[in-house]
C-alpha cells in the first residue's frame, strides 16, 4: 500500500476518505470538527499525555487519543457524545484540581489555554478536592522564571527545547505525583545548558514559564525625576505589538508605539534600527576584512543573544568565527551612554536605557560583564518584552487604537529599511548584502532585495554573486536548523563565507518575548510569522533609504565620533568577545 | 585552541577523572556499538555500584562521555526508585513494617530510631554512619519486630533497646576506622 491509499471512515455520522496515515484529529479537522487538545502541537512530536482529545471509536472498549491514533478502514468515530464530553470535562477538572486557584493574579489570566479549555469544556464547579503539588518558585535566573505549581505536564516545553532548539535542557524529573519539569539537577536556567531563548514560555499553555518581569523597574525609573529615561524598540516589536490591541496580525504600528511610549512618560524614544545599521556597517567591513585578509571564515552573525549563548555552550570551537560586533541593541545603548550623553550634557549614570525586545535572552545579555561602561554602569538598564510593554500600555489606560503616529527622537532619528528587516529570518544577511555589495564592488548597486536568503522554511543555503566574488551564504532560524549548518562547518563539508543564525523560529518575530498568538493562530504558526515578516518588509519597502551605510546619521556618527568602521574607537565601543561557558551542551 | 574557545578536551578529561577507569572503558565499549544511549541505565547501575549513589558530578560525567543530554540522565536517575541520589550511611538500618512486626510495635521502634538518629526514612545521618529505610517483610516474622542493621538481623527490638543497639554500631565504626589507620 502506498501513501495515496484512501481510507474510508465515518466521523460523527459523516463519511469521508482520507489518506492512509492520517490521525483521527486531522481527519476530523477536514470536516470542520475541532477536537479540543492540550499537549498536542503540530510541529512537535506526539506525546498523547493530556488525554483531552479523546474520542469514541466503535468496537473499542476505551476512548482513544485522536491526536495519536491513525484511521483504519471503516473506522467509526464519535467526537461529541455526552459521555465523551463528560470524560473530557473530568480530565480537565482533574488537571485544574492539581493547579493553583489563582487565575485573578496570574499573568496569563485571559490568555491561558487551560482556563480557556475549562471554560469551553463547561467546567462550572469544582467537584474534586485532593493533595496539590507544591514546588518552590524558581526565579533566580536572569531571563526565565519557572513556576512548576502551574505545570500540567503536557511536555510541550520539553519538546520545543529538544526538537526545535536542540538544547535538551528541560526534562521531566522524578515520577508520579512528584513529576516536575526542570533542567538537569533541578538547576536554574542560568546554571544549566539553557540558552534563554524563551520558547518554553511561548509554548506553555499556562504560566509555568514566564519572562522575569522588569515592568516595576521601568515604572520606578519613569517616576524618578533624576533619571532621563530613554527607550529603544527593536524592529520586530512594531510588527507584533498591534496584536495586543486587537489589530489584525501583520499590522505595522511604529507610530502608535512611539506615541504610547511617550504617554507612558519616557523622555526619548529611539529606534534599535540605528544600532542595526551600525551593526551592518561594522559587520560588512569585518566580513570584507576576513575575506581579503585570510581571516576565519565563515563569519557567523552575532545579533541573536540566544544563539550566542548556544554557541558558547554547544559550539565553543566556533567562537573565532562569530562576528565580534555587539548586538544592535547593545550598540545603540553604548551610543546612548557615550555619544548621546556627551552631546546632551548628561552623565551616563543618569540616563536609564530601556530596550523593548521580542526576546527574553536580551534580559540575560544586558547583564553580561562585557556590556558595562567602566565595569559598573550597564549600557542597557532594563529589557522589556513585547508582552510586558503591551501590559504596561494597558495598565496605564492608553487607548492604543486611536493614538496618533509619533516620530523617533533626534539625533539618531533616521534608520534605514535594512534595519527593519533584522527582525525576520534572513534579514541581517539581506541587510549585510545590500551594504557589502556596494563596498566590495565600490560601485552603487541596483539590487536591493535578496529574496534567496529569506529562510522562511527555517534553513537556506544560497550563492550570492557580488562583482567577481561568489559568496556562499547560509541562513538558519531555530537551533536544530542551525546545527545542520554548523555541523557542516565543523566537519569542513562546505566552505561558507557567512552564516546568519537566529535562535528563534522565524527570527525575532517569533521570539520568546512576543505576544501569545491571537485567536485563530497556533503557537509558532507559520502564517502568523509570515504576517509579522510581511509587516517588516512593507515598512522596509516604504523607507527612502534602504542601505545601512547610506544612512546620514551613521555617516555623522563616524565623522563626529567613531572615525571609521573597524577603527580603534569603534572596536572599543561596538565590539565584544565571547568565551566557552559551562555546562557544555550535548549536541 | 584555548579552553576559552574549544573546551571539549578539558570537559572530557574532567569527566573521565570523575569516574573509575572500568566505567570509562565500559562507556567506550558502548560507543563502539549502535545505540550507545540504550546503555544509559546499565551505566548508571555501574556508577551506583561503585559509589553507592549517583552524585551530580558522576551523572554529568556520564552525560558528557555518552553524549546524552544531562537532563535525560537525571530524568532517568530520578525516575527509578532503585537509583539513589544521596550517599547512604555506612550502616543501613532496615526496619520491617510487615504485618507481624507492625502489630508487635515496629511503629514505636521507628519513632525511637527517628528520634535517636534525627532523620526520616530515606535520609542519612550527618556523620554518614546510618541510613534509615523500611521493608515490607524480611521473612523472619517469628522474631518480630525485626530491625536489620547492615547484614545483621536483630529480633525482638523494643524502643528502649534502640540506643544500646545503635551504640554497638558506633563503636564498630570507630574500631573499623582505627584498623584502617
Amino acid at each position: 500500500m502506498n501513501s495515496d491509499t484512501k481510507i474510508n471512515i465515518t466521523i460523527d455520522g459523516r463519511k469521508l476518505a482520507v489518506p492512509k496515515g492520517t490521525t483521527i484529529m486531522d481527519a476530523a479537522e477536514k470536516i470542520g470538527v475541532h477536537i479540543p487538545r492540550l499537549c498536542y502541537h503540530p510541529d512537535l512530536s506526539l506525546q498523547g499525555s493530556c488525554r483531552v482529545c479523546i474520542v469514541e471509536v466503535k468496537d473499542m472498549n476505551f476512548y482513544m487519543a485522536s491526536c495519536s491514533v491513525q484511521v483504519w478502514e471503516n473506522m467509526e468515530v464519535k467526537t461529541n457524545t455526552p459521555e465523551i464530553r463528560q470524560a473530557r470535562r473530568d480530565i480537565v477538572e482533574l488537571l485544574l484540581e492539581n493547579h493553583p486557584r489563582d487565575c485573578q493574579t496570574c499573568e496569563r489570566d485571559g490568555n491561558c489555554e487551560l482556563q480557556n479549555l475549562a471554560y469551553s469544556m463547561g467546567v462550572r464547579e469544582r467537584l474534586f478536592e485532593g493533595e496539590r503539588k507544591m514546588f518552590p518558585l524558581e526565579e533566580s535566573g536572569r531571563s526565565v522564571v519557572r513556576n512548576s505549581d502551574k505545570c500540567i505536564l503536557c511536555g510541550r516545553c520539553v519538546r520545543v527545547c529538544a526538537e526545535i532548539q536542540g538544547v535538551h535542557n528541560l526534562s521531566q524529573q522524578y515520577r508520579g505525583f512528584k513529576t516536575v519539569v526542570t533542567p538537569a539537577h533541578g538547576a536554574n536556567m542560568d546554571d544549566s545548558v539553557c540558552i534563554q531563548c524563551g520558547q518554553c514560555i511561548n509554548v506553555c499553555p499556562t504560566a509555568s514559564f514566564l519572562e522575569k518581569r522588569s515592568t516595576e523597574d521601568v515604572w520606578e525609573a519613569i517616576a524618578d525625576p533624576g533619571k532621563f529615561v530613554v527607550v529603544q524598540t527593536a524592529p520586530s516589536i512594531r510588527a507584533a505589538i498591534g496584536e495586543g490591541f486587537g489589530f489584525p496580525v501583520g499590522t505595522p504600528a511604529t507610530g502608535k508605539m512611539i506615541t504610547a511610549l511617550r504617554r507612558l512618560g519616557v523622555d526619548a524614544v529611539f529606534d534599535t534600527n540605528i544600532g542595526a545599521d551600525l551593526t551592518i556597517v561594522e559587520e560588512a567591513n569585518e566580513l570584507i576584512r576576513r575575506i581579503n585578509g585570510g581571516g576565519v571564515l565563515p563569519m557567523l552573525t552575532s545579533c541573536s543573544p540566544g544563539w550566542i549563548n548556544f554557541m558558547e555552550k554547544f559550539y565553543p570551537e566556533l567562537i573565532p568565527n562569530a562576528s565580534t560586533c555587539r548586538s544592535p541593541m547593545t550598540m545603540l545603548s553604548v551610543l546612548l551612554k557615550t555619544y548621546y550623553a556627551e552631546k546632551t550634557g548628561r552623565r551616563p549614570e543618569d540616563i536609564y536605557v530601556v530596550a523593548i525586545m521580542p526576546c527574553v535572552a536580551k534580559k540575560y545579555e544586558i547583564r553580561r560583564p562585557e556590556h558595562f561602561l567602566d565595569k559598573h554602569i550597564p549600557y542597557t538598564d532594563t529589557v522589556l518584552t513585547t508582552r510586558e510593554l503591551i501590559w504596561m500600555i494597558k495598565c496605564y489606560g492608553i487607548d492604543f487604537t486611536i493614538l496618533p503616529d509619533g516620530q523617533f527622537d533626534e539625533p539618531l532619528g533616521i534608520a534605514t529599511g535594512a534595519g527593519d528587516i533584522f527582525g525576520t529570518t534572513g534579514g541581517v544577511m539581506e541587510a549585510s548584502l545590500r551594504t557589502a555589495s556596494e563596498l566590495i564592488t565600490g560601485k552603487s548597486s541596483e539590487k536591493l532585495e535578496f529574496t534567496e536568503v529569506r529562510a522562511v522554511e527555517g534553513l537556506r543555503e544560497a550563492e550570492v554573486v557580488i562583482g567577481d566574488i561568489t559568496l556562499n551564504v547560509g541562513v538558519a532560524n531555530g537551533l536544530v536548523n542551525a546545527k545542520e549548518l554548523l555541523d557542516k562547518v565543523v566537519r569542513n563539508e562546505k566552505k561558507f563565507h557567512v552564516i546568519e543564525i537566529m535562535a528563534c523560529p522565524g527570527g525575532c518575530i517569533g521570539g520568546g518575548g512576543q505576544p501569545y498568538p491571537p485567536q485563530g493562530y497556533k503557537i509558532l504558526d507559520p502564517a502568523l510569522l509570515a504576517a509579522r515578516a510581511k509587516a517588516l518588509y512593507s515598512i522596509d519597502s516604504q523607507k527612502p533609504i534602504r542601505r545601512s551605510h547610506k544612512n546620514p546619521v551613521i555617516q555623522v556618527l563616524y565623522d563626529e565620533y567613531l572615525t571609521k568602521p573597524g577603527s580603534e574607537k569603534a572596536h572599543e565601543l561596538l565590539h565584544t568577545h565571547y568565551e566557552s561557558k559551562q555546562p557544555r551542551g550535548i549536541r | 585552541m584555548s579552553a576559552k574557545t574549544d573546551n571539549l578536551k578539558e570537559v572530557e578529561a574532567r569527566s573521565k577523572a570523575a569516574l573509575p577507569q572500568d566505567i570509562v572503558d565500559w562507556i567506550g565499549e558502548c560507543k563502539k556499538r549502535p545505540h550507545p544511549e540504550s546503555q544509559l541505565i546499565s551505566t548508571l547501575h555501574k556508577v551506583q555500584g561503585h559509589y553507592g549513589y549517583l552524585a551530580k558530578e558522576q551523572m554529568d560525567a556520564v552525560a558528557q562521555l555518552m553524549q546524552i543530554p544531562a537532563s535525560k540522565v537525571t530524568g532517568v536517575a530520578t525516575f527509578y526508585h532503585f537509583f539513589r541520589l544521596h550517599p547512604r550511611g555506612q550502616f543501613i538500618i532496615n526496619v520491617c513494617l510487615g504485618t507481624a512486626c507492625y502489630v508487635k510495635g515496629a511503629d514505636r521502634v521507628v519513632e525511637k530510631l527517628k528520634l535517636e538518629l534525627g532523620i526520616d526514612f530515606g535520609e542519612t545521618t550527618k556523620d554518614g554512619l546510618f541510613s534509615l529505610e523500611a521493608s515490607r517483610c524480611l521473612g523472619t516474622c517469628g522474631l518480630a519486630p525485626v530491625v536489620m542493621i547492615g547484614d545483621d538481623v536483630h529480633g525482638g527490638v523494643t524502643p528502649d533497646k534502640v540506643p544500646a543497639l545503635l551504640e554497638t554500631y558506633i563503636n564498630k565504626a570507630r574500631s573499623l576506622r582505627k584498623q584502617s589507620r
